[in-house]
């Protein structure tokens, strides 16, 4: 069947992979056919996932993406791929006058740094395929708006936005694409175990959505899908937004 | 934990807002003054000074600054 979406004969590495986005990407590149080597912090919530995989030869790989030997061991442990998804991030919803310095360097370690160090070892390790993608999860915040008590995370994901594009400048000789989604509020762990905000106040929040809810793990998924597909073979250096239209 | 210093620091949180109005039977979320990040700015300095986690929950069943000042000191 004509498909230029399939991720067939693709070997894909998924971080972040033991929940929510990470998760369902995993889950949804499995039926779209690829290999996928999946890595997490959380060896159990790993394990669900790795068994939600449909078809064979998919590997996980426990790792903290915090530490560098973790990431240099994990890279080690890839085979060539042909795409990599950098998903990895946590969350911090704190007013600007009550930052912690140690709560910044967390949160930009998993969600910044570790996006640099991987994507650094897979080039200088020869990682990647020529042609392959790569496909970093930011935000459309602080990218495309902005939330109080979202100034770390936000700050995180702006980085990562900056990053993609020297990313995809530099890698082009090499035949690799980067670009990333920028998703707003999705239904994962992240946003329903953050327990500073109330069921009713995201509820409120929904509705400020021209399509009166937030997003499904999957719908971050399917773009991501696209982004690592030959569908996107000339699509480099593009945040694209899956918003249901809140920063219009 | 003192009430006393629980409520001034609550009130330093506040701009607007004229201190002696800040008592312990406000309700507090009637204040004009009082917003969504006021929540998020009660919750941090609330983790911040007694390293407690409120949750948003917490704020919301909180009438006065009382029940508020009640539902810290059972998590301490």
């Amino acid at each position: 069947m004509y498909n230029p979406y399939s991720l067939e004969n693709k070997t894909i590495l998924i971080t972040g992979a033991s929940s929510g986005i990470g998760r369902a990407t995993a889950v949804e590149c499995s039926k779209m056919g690829a290999k996928c080597i999946i890595t997490g912090r959380n060896v159990d919530r790993l394990n669900e996932t790795f068994h939600n995989l449909e078809g064979e030869g998919h590997i996980q790989i426990n790792a903290d993406l915090t530490l560098e030997k973790d990431i240099e061991l994990l890279v080690d442990q890839s085979p060539l791929l042909d795409g990599f998804v950098c998903n990895a991030g946590i969350v911090n919803t704190v007013p600007i006058g009550f930052y912690k310095e140690s709560e910044i360097e967390g949160v930009f370690k998993t969600n910044t740094f570790s996006m640099m160090m991987l994507t650094k070892y897979l080039i200088k390790k020869k990682k990647l395929n020529k042609p392959s993608s790569i496909v970093y999860t930011a935000s459309t915040g602080n990218v495309f708006s902005a939330g109080i008590a979202n100034g770390i995370y936000g700050a995180s994901k702006c980085a990562i936005d900056g990053f993609m594009r020297t990313a995809a400048l530099e890698l082009a000789p090499k035949k690799i694409r980067c670009n990333s989604v920028n998703p707003s509020m999705v239904m994962t762990p992240m946003m329903t175990d953050n327990q500073r905000i109330t069921k009713e106040q995201f509820e409120a929040d929904m509705q400020k959505y021209p399509l009166k809810r937030y997003a499904e793990p999957e719908e971050i998924a399917w773009a991501i899908i696209y982004l690592l597909s030959d569908a996107s073979a000339f699509v480099t250096g593009t945040a694209l937004k899956i918003d249901g239209g809140v920063t219009l | 934990m003192d009430k006393k210093e629980f409520i001034e620091k609550f009130a330093d949180l506040f701009e607007e807002t004229d201190k002696t109005e800040i008592i312990d039977d406000v309700k507090f979320k009637e204040l004009d003054e009082w917003s969504s990040i006021m929540a998020l700015n009660v919750i941090a300095m609330v983790d911040e000074e007694y390293d407690v986690m409120l949750k948003g929950d917490d704020i919301r069943s909180a009438q006065t600054l009382n029940q508020l000042f009640e539902i810290v000191q059972n998590k301490l």
